[in-house]
């Protein structure tokens, strides 16, 4: 037996000998200088992708839900799919900004209002799939408890209804979330821009910030409570979207094991996602010494873990089929692996299960390059997982007179492309005129920052600084 | 150590001083509260943990605020629901029972944590008086930087104990370095 046993050093949280005063330039002077050529182009990519996505909207209210590939058995297409699909990236952000904070796992300041962010977007994304595909838009509001003169409620038994509720208090929870740790960086715009209209505009947002310790008190307190709130809410939105499934009767969707799989594959799925742009924004717009590898290490490790859950569920549901002994089950289980979208079924499992296995080995995990590509494997499988969820097991129900071939139509496809627009114009947005760091917290996790680190006088203490480097490094 | 008299009209706020550190910032609020000032604060570019301790602050009271809409949110849904289902227009769905608390369980936990986290926001604001946009020390040049990388103290001329020459003295010995007066807008 080993007799002495060390702790895996913790990596140093920044790097490069940053001072106060340096992390502030670092991050906020990104919205301060000139807009780059660079970004120009891509924003207006993005919003000719966002036009695309507003005329298949309109063409869709226009001419009804008929122009998407929807059929008699199949009445669930594209929209459910990549309504949980952008769903599920959301909830890493929520993640890393709840979750991450109540383990006290400090190097989430690197990566927190960045993938907030994205959860807000993701969620916006999300959103516009149920309110478009019930036909008749214009009666949207029929699904909140407002009072009409035909006595008409929503069903509160119905996991549909629940979904919106969850939804829409997740996408506000998130948006309040984000903003609370957005005002001291907004006061920290405030006080560095020279325009006065940027002055008045962050001033206005900053809601008069001054960082005074009685805040902090409360601040701080807030920002524990609501990410005491948003745990068991992340937890819950991804469980009712997949009642919106485990709730009905169709071979296939009716489990229980649908609630933890399902919250499993949007971390899986939502940490891929953090990865593929934080790869491409540390590089562009220099921040690796906040946004390190080892950030990347970590969530590459969380990858791997929500990966395996991922593949033991798939796993478990041909046990459970078999177990259960029910005719329909195992057909359809059956069909999955063998049948018409056997092709769908096997992309899914060497995406999410077989992939990201590799990260067992250290020297992938660091691999910057093979990390992005992982990334994008990763949500291309977690998108089949929701097609192979939803088309297998409607296409081929109870009767087999009523089965039917699902293909989208073109309308399916550049509505799907077309969200791509609006996340990436919001995304772009939140580039340009937000900080894309945390810039209050991640000073707070420095060492300099702690006052342990002083002595009596006031003197930073080097040695210590040093031997936390030391470990650290 | 800098220090800056602006002859002013208006009201005096306090005297702002600066520090460069938090542990100095910290060692001066020690001395401050110990001193017995009441009407003071302290001003950080990030939460410093440990200072409200030398400041003698008490806990926040935000948790009062969000358990009452947390419970405003859990009863407000409960009624809702039963009101729609049970005794405004009862529907027989699939002949599920109309009181089916199971099935409420979730619209009632969503919108106990949506009152809730407004509770932690709102309150959060309503206790720390935000919006003020017009707070008398961005008249301070120096203060900009709070936000950035330097720490303050200001003492309050609202302080019964507030005395000019003793206060400038005070932070002389407290290793500010910079010290200047702070005027109603």
């Amino acid at each position: 037996m080993a007799s002495s046993y060390q702790y895996v050093p913790e990596p140093v949280l920044v790097k490069g000998n940053h001072s106060f005063g340096s992390i502030t330039s670092m991050v906020a002077d990104i919205n301060l200088r000139p807009t780059p050529t660079a970004w120009y182009l891509a924003f207006g990519a993005a919003l000719s992708l966002l036009l695309l996505l507003f005329s298949m909207i309109a063409y869709l209210i226009w001419e009804g839900t008929g122009v998407w590939g929807l059929n008699n058995p199949v009445g669930w297409g594209w929209a459910i799919i990549n309504f949980v699909w952008w769903v599920g990236i959301g909830h890493a952000g929520t993640l890393i900004s709840a979750i991450l904070f109540l383990f006290r796992q400090d190097w989430r300041t690197a990566i927190n209002r960045f993938a907030e962010a994205m959860t807000i977007f993701a969620v916006m994304c999300a959103g516009i799939f149920p309110a478009i595909h019930v036909g008749r838009i214009w009666v949207i509001y029929w699904v909140f408890p407002i009072p009409n003169q035909m006595y008409m409620w929503p069903n509160f038994n119905s996991p549909l209804l629940w979904d919106v509720f969850a939804v829409s208090t997740y996408f506000t929870v998130s948006l309040l979330f984000w903003f609370v740790g957005l005002v001291p960086d907004l006061a920290t715009l405030r006080d560095r821009i020279k325009g006065r209209l940027g002055k008045k505009i962050y001033g206005f947002f900053a809601l008069g910030w001054t960082g005074s310790t009685k805040n902090w008190v409360n601040y701080e307190k807030a920002y524990m409570i609501l990410a005491g709130l948003s745990t068991p809410l992340v937890l819950s939105v991804h469980t009712i979207v997949s009642f919106d499934f485990a709730v009905s009767l169709i071979p296939g969707w009716h489990t229980t094991i649908f609630p933890p799989y399902f919250v499993a594959g949007a971390v899986f799925s939502g940490f891929a996602m953090v990865e593929t742009l934080m790869i491409v924004a540390r590089k562009i717009y220099k921040t690796k010494d906040i946004m390190t590898d080892d950030h990347l290490e970590k969530m590459n490790i969380i990858i791997m873990v929500t990966g395996s859950m991922v593949g033991f569920a798939y796993i478990m549901e041909f046990f459970m089929a078999w177990y259960s002994g029910v005719e329909y089950e195992k057909f359809i289980f059956l069909q999955r692996a063998t049948g018409t979208y056997a092709w769908a079924y096997w992309t899914m499992m060497f995406c999410n299960v077989v992939s990201p296995q590799v990260y067992w080995s250290k020297k992938l995990r660091r691999n910057v390059g093979f990390t992005f590509f992982i990334s994008i494997v990763v949500n291309i499988g977690m998108w089949f997982e929701r097609f192979v969820i939803t088309v297998t097991s409607l296409s081929q129900d109870f009767l087999p007179s009523s089965w039917d071939i699902y293909t989208p139509t073109w309308v399916d496809i550049l509505t799907y492309v077309g969200t791509f627009g609006l996340f990436f114009t919001m995304f772009l947005l939140f580039l340009r005129f937000l900080p894309m760091i945390a810039i209050a917290e991640v000073k707070s996790v420095m060492p300099q920052a702690k006052l342990d680190y002083y002595d009596d006088k006031g003197v930073l203490i080097p040695e210590k600084v040093a031997k936390e480097t030391e470990v650290l490094v | 150590m800098s220090t800056q008299v602006v002859a002013s009209d208006n009201k005096l706020f306090g005297i702002l001083a600066e520090f460069e550190n938090p542990k100095k910032l910290a060692l001066a609020c020690q001395r401050v509260y110990q001193t017995g000032f009441q009407k003071f604060d302290s001003y950080t570019p990030f939460p410093v943990h440990g200072l409200e301790k030398y400041q003698g602050l008490p806990e926040s009271k935000l948790g009062w605020i969000v358990i009452v809409h947390a419970l405003m949110g859990f009863f407000g849904a409960l009624t809702l629901i039963v009101f729609v289902s049970y005794i405004d227009y009862p529907l027989n769905i699939s002949g599920k029972p109309f009181l089916n608390f199971p099935a409420f369980v979730p619209v009632i936990f969503e919108l106990t944590i949506l009152l809730s986290a407004f509770g932690a926001v709102f309150g959060m604001f309503f206790l720390n008086d935000l919006p003020r946009h017009n707070h008398p020390l961005f008249t301070s040049e120096r203060f900009l930087k709070v936000t950035d990388d330097k720490f303050f103290l200001c003492i309050e001329a609202e302080d019964s104990l507030f005395d000019d020459a003793m206060i400038r003295s005070l932070y002389e010995e407290l290793d500010a370095t910079h010290v200047e007066n702070v005027y109603e807008d």
